[in-house]
């Protein structure tokens, strides 16, 4: 790689000293003056209509402003919480105050009051009579004919997808090619296996805040914990009917997305509560309703046939994909599509696939974007499939991975037949490292000397390895969209202004690096902000791991701008030939006579001297392709015979992201994906009472990690060069929670040989199979 | 009810109501360093010093805390002055979405100041009260490994 100024170094971010210190604003952190407050009643029913709602005793309560459910919000719109492009790829099938709920943690009422603990203590004085009705939660039983049914025949899909509300089917995506039956007649055997994946939570620690009020202007102004502020803006919008040009929407720090916020569910009703009162509001999510009423990742069903010659060539693969959606179709069909179009094309010399993916609503939590999407549950399956094969015919997994993967410069027919819940966009690998990843992360985690080796350093406890890999994409081809705008001070730095969304991930110094690369300047002169839809280009946002590829390409287009704009002032200033021109260490010199200004020099001159105009300049980026990132991951365990508990001994990621633009950065995606990933196979689970309802909804009954839970960890950057991506970069944002899930489960068998086929793997779990031998 | 409390080491008088938790009455009169993730002593985002212990603030009565000495993460060091900690953290890449971010670094300072040369397993117990769910912990080891190593060094030096 050529020798870059900021590029490829780990720069501090450049928020960091103001989080560490406690100074940096998240939304419960403004003051707003004389909030009211809100607070929710819950449906205890996991199916239920409302016969009516009695809310005189509640409104008798001093200090209680209003109380808002179906029976008095008049004319509401059908629309979606999904915060995607638009129109959304996810049915119509929410309003804000419905007359029937659908899982227990439904909305029933709000209680605006003026403190929180009034607001809380009036509704519990709220009388529901409901007429219970029959629930369904298992996601086959739902789409099954007689099936208790979820919502009526008005909801609807905006785009032209398969949708039928009347049978439960929040969503269905189907492509095939090749000939599947007369490869699964030809070959010499064939593997089917049902896998199915949980329910869990993003478990943000700041859990979903939304404030709004009207400004001195009358404008209504909605500061929001979210990853998509311009979604937030339009969503607003379109639900209250209130004119967009009147709404800004400012994103504050975010304490964590992963998916969970981007979902537009509080922003509506804070709206709507200021427009109705004309005062501010503040909406601040307990845990507990963050586990129960946000979102969550969907649970999946997997069944997998493979037709496989004794060669162990894969000749015919289908894939069926059963989403459980929740109560409301936010992402379904979206999700269950990425089951397909990123584990699919991983394998892109399989002749014949067949796939079929849908979304059932059943009586439970809703389902949401979350780190991975699809791909991570379309993994589990996969993985342990190549597993299963490669042991069946005792062939290297490692070097089947390495033989059948998708290379550089080879396509795959998914990529075209499968997008975003439709047709894809067909395209290429410009760069991939698999195979590197794979050997130095077998090196690093000691492949060949562990392998069937059950190595046991103590009685009752047995070691296995096994491995998980997989690819995802960056940003959505022809769909998402970023922007960026700068210009210059006096003194020769620049403000970014960027719809992208930095949401924890670091993406302001991702953005400001690049900038800082294209105009040869270090960080302290580049001054991000980072989103505000008044003063910042549109952005999708962050979601779909297309911040750096999307965004960042915006941003390096835009600082490219700048540039020739600031090459031809030098040359008026310097009487040089702009081709002799460069820039670099604040200054542009002209290389023939070594004469130079400094970009400080530049910013006066064209603000105070002569001919002077602002230096500005802005871009829009729109990715024609979606270049996979790789990952191979791998898994040490140890099992403990007698009672089936499952312990990490290490855990190795050799990812190719492209070029690591920050390799710190790029590292704590992937750590945070895989240890998110670890606990998701372990200890994370939503539990679910007879009726529905979750019964472990703190972080003492949900576990996630702490520092003390951790194995040892080693993540290892394997650079590629992406021509088509900023300075060569590809995603790194998700594809480090597809590995542990799938390298756990083979390293359990490679352990003990028992195979674990539904996540997640309990001791108990495990213990039980065990015993079953 | 009206208390008396040391806060960063300056008396201050608070309002607050009787069986309200730390976290909120200091979030209300503006200690919003203080971050409440969850509210039930799990997640450890609103972790202080009461005199040299580093508590959940949300577990904590306010009444019965008066006159006692409450160090939040400002008091540790601010934008212009950091501690140590504070920029070994940074440098090291252990903020990320940095809401959990003054609570580990409470915890660290706690441990460093009882001890000052920590195992990875004590520092590993040290924030087994602190959730994270951004960094997998990995930079947050390394950062307490390293702001270790230098407020030795400083001890040495002075």
């Amino acid at each position: 790689m050529k020798n870059l100024n900021t590029i490829g170094k780990s720069k501090k971010k450049i928020d960091a000293l103001s989080l560490a210190t406690g100074s940096a604003k998240f939304v419960d952190d403004f003051e707003i003056k004389d909030p009211l407050f809100v607070s929710f009643l819950y449906s205890p029913y996991a199916h239920a209509e409302i016969v009516d709602i009695d809310d005189e005793n509640a409104k008798k309560i001093d200090g209680v402003v209003d109380i808002l459910h179906y029976k008095n919000v008049k004319n509401q719109k059908l629309h979606t919480t999904a915060g995607q492009g638009y129109p959304e790829p996810s049915p119509y099938d929410t309003v804000m105050f419905d007359s029937k709920m659908r899982y227990v943690g439904d909305r029933v009422a709000t209680v605006i009051a003026e403190t929180k603990q009034i607001a809380d203590n009036a509704v519990k004085k709220i009388t529901v009579k409901y007429n219970v009705l029959k629930p369904v939660f298992d996601s086959e039983e739902a789409l099954e004919k007689g099936a208790p049914r979820l919502h009526g025949d008005e909801r609807f899909v905006p785009i032209p997808v398969k949708y039928n509300s009347e049978n439960n089917l929040a969503a269905e995506v189907d492509f095939a090619f090749g000939d599947v039956e007369k490869a699964e007649k030809e070959s010499d055997f064939i593997i089917e296996k049902k896998y199915s994946t949980h329910y869990a939570s993003h478990a943000a620690i700041e859990p979903h805040s939304t404030i709004s009020y009207f400004d001195e202007m009358g404008r209504l102004v909605i500061i929001a914990s979210t990853q998509v502020p311009f979604h937030v803006r339009r969503i607003v919008s379109k639900v209250l009917d209130y004119p967009l040009s009147k709404i800004r929407v400012i994103k504050p720090r975010i304490g964590g997305g992963f998916g969970g916020k981007q979902e537009v569910f509080l922003e509506p009703i804070s709206a709507f509560i200021t427009i109705k009162h004309k005062r501010a509001v503040k909406i601040i999510l307990s845990r507990e309703e963050v586990f129960q009423s946000s979102r969550t990742r969907h649970p999946m069903k997997v069944k997998l046939k493979t037709a496989v010659k004794n060669s162990g060539e894969i000749t015919a693969l289908s894939l069926h994909a059963l989403l459980n959606t929740g109560a409301y179709g936010s992402h379904a069909l979206t999700i269950v599509s990425n089951a397909g179009s990123k584990v699919l094309p991983f394998f892109n010399k399989v002749k014949n696939i067949s796939f079929l993916g849908q979304s059932a609503y059943t009586n439970l939590p809703v389902g949401g974007a979350y780190r991975g999407y699809g791909a991570t549950q379309g993994y589990f399956a996969l993985n342990q499939q190549v597993d299963i094969i490669t042991r069946k015919l005792n062939l290297d997994i490692l070097e089947y991975i390495k033989k059948h993967h998708i290379k550089t410069g080879e396509t795959s027919e998914v990529f075209k037949a499968l997008g975003e819940g439709s047709e894809g966009v067909a395209q290429t690998i410009h760069s991939c490292e698999m195979d590197k990843c794979i050997d130095l992360g077998a090196k690093e985690i000691d492949w060949y000397n562990k392998r069937d080796k059950q190595i046991s350093l103590s009685e009752d406890k047995v070691r296995g390895v096994g491995i998980g890999f997989s690819m995802q994409g960056s940003g959505i081809p022809l769909i998402d969209m970023g922007a960026a705008s700068m210009k210059m001070n006096d003194d020769g730095s620049f403000n970014l202004f960027v719809g992208a969304t930095d949401i924890g991930t670091g993406s302001d110094t991702i953005l400001a690096q690049i900038a800082g690369e294209v105009l040869g300047i270090n960080l302290d002169k580049i001054i991000v902000l980072s989103s505000d839809t008044d003063l910042t280009p549109f952005d999708v946002g962050a979601y779909a791991s297309s911040t750096t590829y999307v965004s960042g390409t915006a941003v390096k287009n835009c600082a490219t701008k700048i540039k020739n704009q600031l090459l031809k002032v030098a040359s008026n200033m310097l009487d040089s030939d702009e081709k002799n021109l460069v820039i670099g260490n604040n200054k542009i010199t002209d290389e023939t006579t070594n004469k130079s200004v400094t970009l400080g020099e530049i910013g006066e001159y064209t603000l105070y001297t002569k001919d002077q105009f602002q230096v500005q300049a802005n871009a829009s980026y729109v990715p024609q392709l979606s270049p996979p990132p790789f990952i191979a991951q791998f898994a040490e365990v140890e099992v403990d015979k007698r009672t089936g508990e499952i312990e990490i001994i290490k855990f190795v990621s050799a990812v190719d992201c492209g070029v690591a633009l920050n390799p710190k950065l790029a590292e704590g995606q992937i750590e945070g994906a895989t240890v998110n990933g670890i606990c998701y196979a372990l200890t994370e689970e939503y539990k679910f009472s007879k009726s529905g309802k979750m019964t472990n909804k703190t972080f003492n009954d949900y576990k996630i990690w702490t520092a003390n839970d951790m194995p040892e960890m080693k993540t290892i950057i394997v650079e590629s060069d992406e021509e088509t991506g900023p300075f060569g970069a590809k995603s790194v944002g998700e594809i480090g929670i597809n590995g542990p899930l799938p390298a756990i489960a083979n390293a359990i068998y490679d352990a003990v040989g028992v195979r674990l086929y539904h996540a997640p793997f309990t001791a108990e779990k495990l213990y039980k199979e065990l015993n079953k031998k | 009810m009206k208390g008396t409390f040391i806060i960063n080491g300056q008396s201050k008088t608070m309002d607050f109501n009787s069986d309200e938790r730390l976290v909120i009455s200091l979030r209300n009169n503006g200690y919003t360093e203080v971050k409440n993730g969850c509210l039930e002593g799990e997640c450890g985002a609103c972790m202080i010093l009461l005199d040299d212990m580093p508590v959940h603030s949300c577990q904590i009565f306010t009444a019965s805390v008066q006159n006692k000495n409450i160090t939040t993460i400002k008091g540790i060091g601010d934008l212009h002055l950091p501690h140590i900690i504070q920029e070994s953290f940074v440098e090291a890449g252990a903020v990320q979405c940095g809401f959990c971010s003054p609570g580990f670094i409470i915890a660290t300072y706690a441990l460093l100041k009882k001890n000052p040369n920590p195992t990875e397993n004590e520092i590993k117990q040290a924030i087994d009260g602190n959730l994270c769910r951004c960094t997998g912990y990995v930079k947050i080891i390394d950062a307490i490994k390293n702001a270790s190593k230098l407020i030795q060094k400083e001890r040495v030096h002075s």
